[in-house]
């Protein structure tokens, strides 16, 4: 059983939004598009994001870390979302574990928003129906593109690798392999939901590393 | 979370509507088991109407919380894993059953016992449904209690007796002393399963932090931004924005107006309810059920907010 995720590496997210902006991108021109903003311009902007970049600081001052933070839907192994969806419109793909909304089924009923504890899914206030990352899964199944391509749009933006994509089911995939050496972890495991995407801790890099071995690269 | 108007409508009304019908239900039937007197048709007819009104009202209520209500049939199809659609699919049976019972009492037939039977069953069932919706999140831990299930039964009958006690006021005063201590018995035991909630919910402690929402195993963890400026549904939806003084306020004028006052009315005009009387039970009552419907959303803390906390 295959099962898509991506592993987001907090070591190196320098929070740069371009997973952001890339997302949005493709999934307002791709085939689930579009992904409408109100007011765009206006004072009041909403707008429907699959991926958001957010900043947190962990410690007290000066022992502080700043720790970028990538949420998108986590696509979940047991996902809280999906059984309590009155129409079905909200699925978990057999083949791939990708978790998904057939637009054309979703009444807007908001429940399964509800039922996320991640807040990962945003009703479209133009097309009133529920959204949600895709894995850019028009994308990564387009056997006219090149291999190296069919990847979702954040993971081809960032601009330093800290988003990995692949079948965490599968022990021998990049993935799998970060998961397992470098301590990937789940958020909330508390509630249960297994979920299929993982960050990758921040390590801390002794300064001496740098230091011995000057303009090594 | 943030109360939605139309689910605060919808809940209130059918709840009154099922609680109404199965008032009805229960004087005829202890009517037919000759514990006491029958209630005329047209009493049952004219009751039976306004139940079926009320769960009218209801559901048009609950077409305003959809984003696409033309869709809403597509709703019946998972029954097998969801309390929405099962929601979705008993309303409409209980409403035809009731319909069918009092449509009997208008034509001044005798519907069959098996009828109201099976309309009863489905009021309960409508009930734990409802609840259920609710009750069955595991992560709003405000809701995810059997007292959920229990509220929103108990709310029901209580208010449905109320109402039943003011229709008997009006149309049939021999049966308004029976309605209104069925009433006052529900509405003191609604008041009990309630304030049992209340006390469980003050003494919540929130299962996520903000540590296991980025998964840092440290005790200082604070969001610096959100990542945006700009409103999201995620800002809003989970949200109710109001202080907490106010969730407080409501919390009390909910007890006094869904509880208290309709209590002191109805003890105080029995033996015998004036019309007055009993309307303004009502009246109070589904006031205060409105309030306690929007403090059930209020008080509930969604875990996602931990993820919306700053702005920049």
């Amino acid at each position: 059983m295959t099962q898509l995720a991506l592993v987001i590496d907090l070591n190196v997210c320098v929070g740069c939004h371009a997973c952001v902006t890339s997302c949005k991108e493709w999934n307002t021109a791709g085939e689930a598009g579009p992904l409408p903003d109100v007011r765009p311009y206006g004072a009041e902007p909403l707008g429907t994001f699959f991926n958001r970049v957010q900043t947190w600081e962990v410690g007290t001052f000066p022992d502080t870390q700043t720790v970028h933070f990538p949420k998108s839907c986590l696509h979940c192994e047991d996902p809280p979302c999906v059984p309590v969806c009155p129409t079905g419109a909200s699925y978990k793909r057999k083949e791939d574990g990708i978790v998904l909304v057939d637009y054309d089924k979703c009444i807007g009923c908001k429940y399964c928003s509800w039922a996320c504890p991640y807040g990962a899914r945003e009703l479209d206030p133009t097309d009133r129906v529920m959204k949600k990352c895709t894995l850019c899964v028009d994308r990564i199944t387009d056997e006219r593109l090149a291999p190296a391509d069919r990847k979702p749009a954040c993971v081809k933006a960032c601009p330093t690798n800290a988003r990995l994509f692949g079948d965490i089911h599968d022990p021998a995939s990049e993935v799998s392999v970060a998961i397992r050496e470098r301590g990937g972890y789940a958020l909330m495991p508390e509630w249960g939901t297994r979920p299929a995407n993982h960050y990758l801790p921040r390590r801390i890099t002794p300064p001496s590393a740098e230091a011995a071995a000057p303009g090594d690269d | 979370m943030r109360p939605a108007y139309s689910v605060i409508l919808l809940t209130t009304l059918i709840g009154a509507a099922q609680g109404l019908f199965l008032a009805l239900f229960g004087a005829d039937l202890a009517g037919r088991l000759a514990l006491g007197p029958r209630p005329e048709a047209a009493f049952l007819a004219t009751g039976s109407a306004v139940a079926i009104a009320l769960l009218v009202a209801g559901v048009i209520a609950s077409v305003f919380h959809l984003g696409r209500p033309e869709r809403g049939w597509r709703a019946f199809s998972r029954w097998r894993t969801s309390w929405l659609s099962r929601e979705l699919i008993v309303l409409p049976a209980f409403g035809a059953t009731a319909f069918a019972w009092g449509a009997a009492h208008v034509l001044r037939i005798e519907p069959p016992l098996a009828l109201g039977i099976a309309a009863s069953l489905l009021a309960l069932a409508l009930y734990l449904c409802t609840g259920m919706i609710y009750a069955c999140l595991p992560f709003l831990r405000e809701w995810n209690s059997p007292l959920t299930v229990l509220n929103y039964l108990v709310l029901g009958i209580a208010s449905g007796t109320t109402l039943a006690a003011a229709l008997a006021a009006a149309f049939a005063p021999a049966f308004a002393p029976g309605f209104a201590g069925w009433a006052i018995a529900f509405t003191a035991a609604g008041l009990a399963s309630r304030g049992a909630s209340l006390l469980r919910n003050a003494g919540l402690a929130p299962r996520s932090t903000p540590a296991s929402a980025i998964g840092v195993d440290h005790p200082r963890v604070t969001q610096v931004t959100r990542g945006f400026t700009a409103r999201a549904f995620n800002t809003h939806e989970f949200f109710h924005g109001r202080p907490a003084s106010v969730v407080g306020t409501v919390k009390w004028a909910f007890l006094a107006l869904a509880f208290v006052a309709p209590l002191a009315v109805l003890a105080a005009a029995l033996p015998s309810p004036s019309v007055g009387a009993a309307t303004l039970a009502v009246a109070l009552q589904m006031a205060g059920l409105m309030a306690e419907r929007w403090h059930f959303f209020a008080d509930a803390s969604h875990p996602q907010n931990l993820y919306y906390r700053a702005v920049a």
